[in-house]
């Protein structure tokens, strides 16, 4: 398991010192996080990485999922759905489901929930817990993971009901706080740079991984790497991809990506993909398992053009990915890629496949200018969206929360609460 | 320079900012100045000086946010210039600096001829944020020692000491020349006073502080 002193190579010695310093009145602080599931996606992702460390920095943490049936999951997409702005329509017995599984969770989860200091829930599937908790004695914080800009109101009126009642929120932009009665914290995700998915790669290694899906290693691949989600745009990438082969006829389009647990609706997608796909023979779609990291870190490697033309996107940690790995990113105008992604210096905002294709030309046609773009992104990441700074903002919070709402709290100064 | 064993060594502090909403946004420039008029003075410190800490693109077109903000959301060039151009160090106190960029909105609000609105999703958002201090136990002794101790300093560091203590004193001094003045170090904080922490990055303002200190011992470290 990797420790915290294994990030020293990546970051250097003082922002790992930094952070000894920031967790040390943190010591033995018991933290629970929750969310809806072990793999798959970025949240079951971006834990399997923060507990570790900061059990290794002393807090007390653990790590529980929520368990549903089929019915709730689906349940809980309609939720991720609406909450990015679809309108649903949801009947009363959807509302029974998502209560009844909350109540069921909580007999199994509610003696480690009321004894923490710290309870992070993540995104909506687990929010109900708090209510089946009446005798919790820590600080209850709501992390948003996703694009809460637009919601579709009156699901938003109902899940508010519940977040409304918990001591703070954190989410991954401005854009997606809400008018709420507490606190609420901004917090951009981050990615591990020494995980499978980031580590470095032998060249062998990405080209073992072109070959091992069909691809010919001495042509131009434009890649998005993403759930297949209709927010994330797979038939316009196609459309993109179209427009620029017309004028680099040796491009291949490799659309990668996995199943989440908790996604019901990525096999339609993935049909309408497959469809539109269908009678390209350079069109590569392909379904991963949850644990084909090294296969997306190779392909991420081995791409000419990278793509994340999401029409709503929480953060996007795909692009980041990418920029960690010296790519330039075409990405959507939209949520935190605006965040990673600086017009014209780390790569482009487009809003249409015709801007993706454009863009993805410039860059096949200055490759020089893409290198130096993809220098300038790794450092952006580096500086700003490695794991260790998230941790450093979850620890600064966690004090914030136990210690008060002072606009500045001198941690030498006052002993822990 | 006047040694004295019984003051107190310098205390080598660091700091993190925690980001949080204050759930206000403004859409055009008379939303903005209305907002201005009364939001949280720890907004106005964090769009001027909270970027130097927060993740962001390491060379900005404009050092602050308003400015960003008139130049990308209201593609208002002639105010972002005048916006960005206000250096908020020289201020007594943020009530003045608000008071400076109220009276530059006011003046480009009676200038043009039609408000522009920013797209939904480019608004502003007034942020604030709140700081967390540790302790590093670096201690420095002597002023000689800054020679090589500023150099190691995070930028956290350099943050706390060199900018976030000119609102913690009465004299809006940083740090350093508050110790140094203790050591009778006079000439050295004038040589302080004159460094405007405002526009460039924390690593560069470490650079220019190593500098300055290691010409004042006459050695030659560079940070």
């Amino acid at each position: 398991m990797t420790s915290i002193e294994d990030y020293v190579a990546v970051t250097g010695e003082n922002v790992i010192d930094r952070l000894r310093q920031l967790a040390r009145p943190l010591r033995g602080t018991k933290v629970v996080h929750v969310n809806s599931t072990y793999v798959g996606g970025g949240v079951a992702e971006i834990l399997s990485k923060l507990v570790p460390l900061q059990k290794d920095l002393g807090l007390d943490v653990q790590w529980k999922v929520i368990r549903g049936e089929e019915a709730f999951f689906k349940v809980t997409k309609s939720f991720h759905n609406a909450l990015q702005g679809v309108p649903v329509q949801l009947r009363d017995v959807v509302f029974k489901v998502y209560e009844e599984t909350g109540v069921q969770n909580s007999e199994e989860l509610r003696s480690i929930l009321e004894e923490a200091d710290i309870v992070v829930i993540h995104d909506p599937q687990p929010l109900p817990l708090l209510r089946s908790c009446p005798n919790r004695k820590g600080k209850w914080i709501w992390r948003c993971h996703i694009d809460l800009s637009h919601p579709y109101r009156p699901v938003w009126q109902y899940l508010r009901n519940y977040v409304m009642e918990y001591d703070a929120s954190i989410f991954s932009l401005a854009d997606f706080a809400q008018p709420l009665p507490h606190i609420q914290y901004l917090m951009p995700p981050s990615i591990d740079p020494l995980s499978e998915k980031n580590m470095d790669l032998t060249p062998e290694q990405v080209q073992a991984a072109k070959l091992q899906f069909g691809l010919d290693p001495d042509r131009l691949i434009m890649l998005q790497v993403s759930r297949f989600d209709r927010f994330k745009d797979p038939l316009g990438v196609i459309k993109s991809y179209r427009l620029v082969k017309s004028f680099a006829p040796s491009l291949q389009l490799v659309l990668a990506g996995g199943e989440a647990t908790d996604d019901p609706e990525g096999a339609a997608v993935l049909a309408e993909v497959r469809n539109e796909a269908d009678g390209d023979k350079d069109i590569h779609v392909l379904l991963l398992p949850p644990d084909a990291h090294v296969t997306i870190n190779a392909l991420q490697r081995g791409a000419d053009l990278v793509l994340q033309k999401s029409l709503k996107e929480g953060f996007g940690l795909t692009v980041t990915e990418a920029l960690w790995k010296g790519k330039p990113v075409i990405g959507g105008d939209a949520g935190g890629i605006r965040l990673q992604i600086v017009n014209h210096h780390t790569g482009f905002l487009v809003k249409t496949p015709e801007g993706a294709a454009l863009r993805a030309r410039y860059l096949l046609r200055h490759p020089d200018k893409a290198l130096e773009m993809g220098r300038i992104a790794k450092e952006l990441v580096r500086q700003n969206f490695l794991l260790t700074r998230n941790l450093q903002e979850y620890l600064s919070i966690l004090v914030a929360l136990i210690y008060g709402d002072q606009e500045r709290i001198e941690l030498q100064l006052k002993s822990a609460p | 320079m006047s040694t004295n064993a019984n003051i107190e060594p310098f205390s080598v502090k660091d700091c993190a900012l925690v980001t949080i909403a204050t759930g206000k946004k403004a859409q055009n420039l008379k939303e903005m100045r209305e907002h201005l008029l009364n939001i949280h003075l720890g907004s106005v410190y964090h769009h001027f000086w909270g970027g130097l800490l927060r993740p962001r693109f390491d060379d900005p077109e404009y050092n602050n946010d308003f400015a960003q903000w008139a130049h990308y959301a209201l593609q208002d060039n002639i105010l972002a210039e005048q916006l960005s151009v206000i250096d908020p160090d020289p201020f007594v106190n943020l009530e003045s600096l608000r008071q400076k960029l109220l009276e530059v909105i006011e003046q480009r609000l009676d200038e043009i001829e039609t408000v522009a609105w920013a797209k939904p999703d480019m608004q502003f958002h007034f942020l604030r944020s709140q700081m967390v201090v540790f302790d590093t136990h670096g201690k420095i002794g002597e002023p000689e020692e800054l020679v090589e101790a500023v150099p190691k300093m995070s930028v956290g560091s350099i943050f706390y000491h060199f900018i976030d203590a000119r609102r913690r004193s009465p004299e809006m001094m940083d740090d350093f020349r508050t110790w140094l003045r203790s050591r009778g170090a006079d000439d050295l904080c004038t040589q302080l006073a004159a460094v405007d922490p405002y526009f460039g990055s924390l690593v560069e303002l470490r650079r220019q502080l190593t500098d300055l200190f290691a010409k004042y011992f006459f050695r030659g470290v560079t940070g």
